[in-house]
Parts: structure tokens; C-alpha cells; sequence
């Protein structure tokens, strides 16, 4: 009986600790929202996050665009050519790149590059009482802090999204035409005619707005609501990367259905 | 023992009945806490009896449960977040660690506040860091990243951006811990030597009995949430209470008792 009482306790505390979190989090991103202004007046801290935030990942994004867009026309071309539809590789690779490949792995890449490294700064800040600092000297550390990292996320993703979707048809082509022999003009028109402005590229742009403001937010916010430790700041890390990962692919099926679902 | 009454025009910071809990763990459990104008007053006490509370307190980080904490006749608790920062441009905190910005050169980090809350032109920012440097002897440094710098240096390059906005008090987290005997007395000397030069009031949090002793003009000893003895290190070293003489010398036995709680040494060791 204490057994089934002590495992239902436990889990009504799980829960409650949950809810706690979820609230604080978004109390978290309203007051990072309102606080976004700084960024007109001091564009320079924008700036220098979009460095280290966006720029620094572009090496990581860009090799990995390369590599997907190969294996993707590799495979593809192993399939559609049993049907004889291997001009449709141009179309079959970038669509796959800019509806799902490309914001989804961007995503996952920029949780792993940038999400970490923002909340291992961010939690570390913490210990050193950094933070605390600039409470004591009146200034807010959601403006000076948050914000700026908060809104070079949101910027960073949809770029660094464009740049892998852009390098990943170039590494199809690479493979598709260059090595595979697919007729390069049925390639690049394929994909002209097929891929649309609005349904696949816009959406996909949407994807990774999305994904930039909700790994942003879990980065920051576990930064700023870690365990001033060592080992509070490992787990804050670790936290940002596993609930990025599954914020990004529960949402993607989510958009994935809004978007495309009912064609 | 007597405490002169004081009027509250000379009190810069009254602590009124305060107490605080963290979940079910009492803290500060009614203290009252008055800190003179002009003066060093040091705040000790055994580890994790609530000393950095007191000062998370008098900043407005943290609210108490119940009583009042009232700093230049402003009531902290209840302040509103614009008033609350306009108190703490006037307030100043050393930090344990020092707390230094670490992607700012030391130069930017003692500027950072003045960057922050003034309108200075360049040229004035630059002598005033200058300025404040040179009373901590760190002027040569100013060039190097917070990463380059000793604990001692880290220290005196925080208090410089401390200083910086000429606030009316300072607090000082712990500034001895962790030390050598140099630095120790260089920090002594700064704390004491800025007070009187500047006029300002000064709390220090710490448990280094004799460092504190020959600096401070008052001192209050607080444990289990409550105060223990206040008044001048002259009077509290010939207080007959035994607990206050135990933490003043450092016995490891007396009321603060060397051994946890435990039942019977021989019956545990006879496993009856």
C-alpha cells in the first residue's frame, strides 16, 4: 500500500514540478518578448550574437547540407530509376530538402551547435554570478542578456535553414548529375516547375521560424533557470538539447499536417 | 550589553523583524539588523546561517516573509521595479567570485555601469575608470580579460566597477575567502581606506573573525536565524556569552557542539 501511495506521490510531484516549469518558461518568454526593444537601440549586442549564434554555425550546417543532399540523390535516384523517373530527381531532392530536411536538421544541428553553447554561457553567467551582478547595478539581464540571444536565434535559424537546403541541392546535383548521369537540364527544370514559392518554400521558411523561436526558448530558459553548479549546468545542457530535439519533431508533424496534410 | 539608540537619519539601512524561509527551512527568523551611516559594519556568523540573505535581502533580490527592510527610508520589499533599480544605481556589491563580466576586458567592465546609467562622453568614461582603477592599484591591468586575472585581482577590479557610479554603500559577499594573507590585507585596506575617503557606508558578509575585527566599527554575530550579539569588536570580545566566545576564537567544542547528534558513543559501538 505505501508503495502505491509513495509511486503516486512521486508522480503528483513529476507532474506539479512540470507544470511549475512550464509556467515559469512561458513567464520566461513574455518577459524576454517585452524586452526585444533593447534591440533597436543597441543593435550591436543583436550583432554579436548573430556571430556567434548564427555565423559559427554555418560550418557545421553547410557540411552537413552537402552530405544529406548526396545521400538523398543517391537513394532517390535508386528508386525513381526502377521507373524510369530519374529526371525527377531535381525535383524529388529539393523538395524533401526545403519541406522537411532542411529546417528539421537545421534545427536538430543548431539544438546540438548553438542551443547548447547558449545555455552553457547563459548557466555559467549564473554560477559566476554574473547575472546576479547585473541586477545589483539595476540593469536587466533580460534586456542586456536574453534578448539579444532570444531574437539571434529567431533570426539565425531560417538563414542557416536556406544555406542547407541551398548546399543540400547542390550536393544532389553533385551526385545526381555529376556522378549518376542525370540529364542536368531535367534536373534544374524539374525542380523549377514543381517547386512552389508559397506552398513549399514559404512554408518551409514558417517551419524554421517556428523551430528558431521554440529552441531559442528552451535554450535560454534552461540557461537561465539552471542550478547555479556544476552539475546543474550539465543537466541544463543536456535538457536543452533532448526537449529541442523533441520540441522540433513533434512540431514538425504538427506543421507537417497544417501545411500539407490535406493536399 | 547596551546599544545606543540611533535615529533613523543615521541608519542607512534598518532591518525590522525580518524573517525568511526557503520552502520549510527557516532562515532568518526575526532579526533585527541596523546598519549606521558612514560606518563598517560586518555582518558574521557560522556557514549557512542566512549572511548573504541578509544582503540579498537589503538589495530587494529577495522579499521577506514578514518584518521590514527599509534602506535610505525607502521601504525595499515593496518597491516597485523602477524605484528598486534607481535604489541599486546608488547601492554597490562585491561578489564572492567578483562576479566580472567575462567576455569584457577589465577597462569595460568597470565602464560598464557608467555605459549603462550615464550620458558621459568617451573621454570622461575613460578617466573616471582610470580613476576608480588606480584606487585599487589595478590601472596597469586594465587591458587584460577577467580570465587573466588572479582571485585577488578579480576582486579589486570588481570593486572598482563597484565604485564606479560613486554609490552610497557597499556590500562585500565573503571578500576574504579564499585568499592569501596579501591580498587579504590589500582588500582590508581598500574597504576601510574607500569608506572613509568617500563617505560611504559598508556591509561586510564574512567569518574571518580577525580580518573583520580590526576594520569594522560594528559588528552583529548571527546563527540559527537569529542575532546572536551586535556591538564594537571591542565590546563583543568581552561579552561573557559563551557561544560568542567560542566563534570568536574558534573552538571546536563549547555550545555550538564539535559532534552531530548522535545517540550513545559506547552503545554504538556495542551495536546494543
Amino acid at each position: 500500500m505505501s508503495i502505491l501511495v509513495s509511486a503516486v506521490r512521486n508522480l503528483g510531484s513529476r507532474v506539479l514540478n512540470s507544470v511549475q516549469r512550464m509556467g515559469r518558461g512561458h513567464i520566461f518568454l513574455f518577459r524576454t518578448v517585452m524586452s526585444l526593444g533593447i534591440i533597436f537601440r543597441e543593435y550591436s549586442l543583436l550583432i554579436k550574437q548573430m556571430h556567434s549564434v548564427g555565423v559559427l554555425s554555418i560550418q557545421i550546417i553547410a557540411i552537413s547540407g552537402l552530405t544529406v543532399g548526396m545521400v538523398l540523390s543517391l537513394q532517390g535516384y535508386n528508386t525513381l530509376v526502377d521507373f524510369g523517373a530519374e529526371q525527377s530527381l531535381g525535383q524529388m531532392v529539393a523538395l524533401s530538402l526545403v519541406r522537411e530536411m532542411g529546417p528539421v536538421l537545421t534545427a536538430l544541428l543548431f539544438a546540438g551547435r548553438a542551443g547548447s553553447a547558449l545555455t552553457a554561457e547563459i548557466g555559467l553567467m549564473k554560477v559566476t554570478e554574473q547575472l546576479p551582478a547585473m541586477e545589483i547595478m539595476a540593469v536587466d539581464p533580460y534586456r542586456k542578456v536574453i534578448a539579444p540571444r532570444f531574437m539571434a536565434g529567431f533570426i539565425s535559424m531560417p538563414l542557416l535553414a536556406a544555406v542547407f537546403s541551398a548546399i543540400g541541392v547542390f550536393g544532389g546535383y553533385l551526385v545526381g548529375v555529376e556522378l549518376l548521369g542525370v540529364d542536368g537540364g531535367a534536373f534544374w527544370s524539374q525542380m523549377q516547375s514543381k517547386v512552389g514559392l508559397e506552398e513549399d518554400i514559404i512554408n518551409g521558411v514558417i517551419k524554421s521560424m517556428v523551430f528558431g523561436v521554440v529552441v531559442t526558448w528552451i535554450a535560454v530558459f534552461e540557461g537561465f533557470d539552471a542550478t547555479p553548479t556544476t552539475e546543474g549546468v550539465s543537466r541544463a545542457t543536456t535538457r536543452t538539447v533532448v526537449n529541442s530535439a523533441f520540441a522540433v519533431l513533434g512540431l514538425d508533424f504538427i506543421l507537417t499536417a497544417l501545411m500539407f496534410g490535406g493536399a | 550589553m547596551t546599544i545606543p539608540q540611533k535615529t533613523a537619519a543615521d541608519l542607512l539601512v534598518e532591518m525590522k523583524n525580518v524573517s525568511f524561509s526557503h520552502g520549510s527551512r527557516v532562515i532568518l527568523d526575526g532579526i533585527d539588523i541596523d546598519i549606521p551611516r558612514g560606518k563598517v559594519t560586518t555582518i558574521m556568523g557560522p556557514s549557512g546561517t542566512g549572511k548573504t540573505t541578509a544582503l540579498r535581502l537589503i538589495t530587494g533580490q529577495l522579499k521577506p516573509d514578514t518584518g521590514s527592510v527599509i534602506v535610505d527610508s525607502q521601504e525595499v520589499s515593496t518597491l516597485p521595479r523602477q524605484p528598486l533599480f534607481d535604489l541599486r544605481k546608488r547601492m554597490g556589491m562585491m561578489f564572492q567570485t567578483g562576479a566580472l563580466f567575462s567576455d569584457l576586458s577589465v577597462y569595460e567592465n568597470v565602464a560598464f555601469p557608467l555605459r549603462e546609467h550615464t550620458v558621459l562622453p568617451e573621454s570622461m568614461i575613460r578617466d573616471i575608470v582610470i580613476m576608480k582603477l588606480q584606487a585599487v592599484g589595478l590601472r596597469g591591468a586594465r587591458d587584460l580579460m577577467p580570465a587573466e586575472l588572479s582571485g585577488g585581482m578579480s576582486r579589486r577590479v570588481a570593486l572598482a566597477r563597484t565604485i564606479a557610479l560613486d554609490p552610497m554603500m557597499i556590500m562585500y559577499d565573503e571578500p576574504f575567502t579564499g585568499q592569501d594573507p596579501i591580498t587579504v590585507g590589500v582588500i582590508m585596506q581598500l574597504i576601510r581606506k574607500l569608506n572613509d575617503s568617500l563617505g560611504l557606508t559598508s556591509i561586510i558578509v564574512s567569518h574571518d573573525v580577525a580580518e573583520v575585527s580590526s576594520i569594522s566599527d560594528r559588528l552583529y554575530i548571527i546563527s540559527g536565524g537569529k542575532v546572536e550579539a551586535c556591538g564594537s569588536p571591542r565590546e563583543l570580545e568581552e561579552s561573557d556569552s559563551e557561544w560568542v566566545q567560542q566563534f570568536l576564537h574558534g573552538r571546536p567544542d563549547g555550545p555550538a557542539k564539535f559532534h552531530y547528534p548522535a545517540n550513545d558513543y559506547a552503545e554504538d559501538l556495542l551495536n546494543l
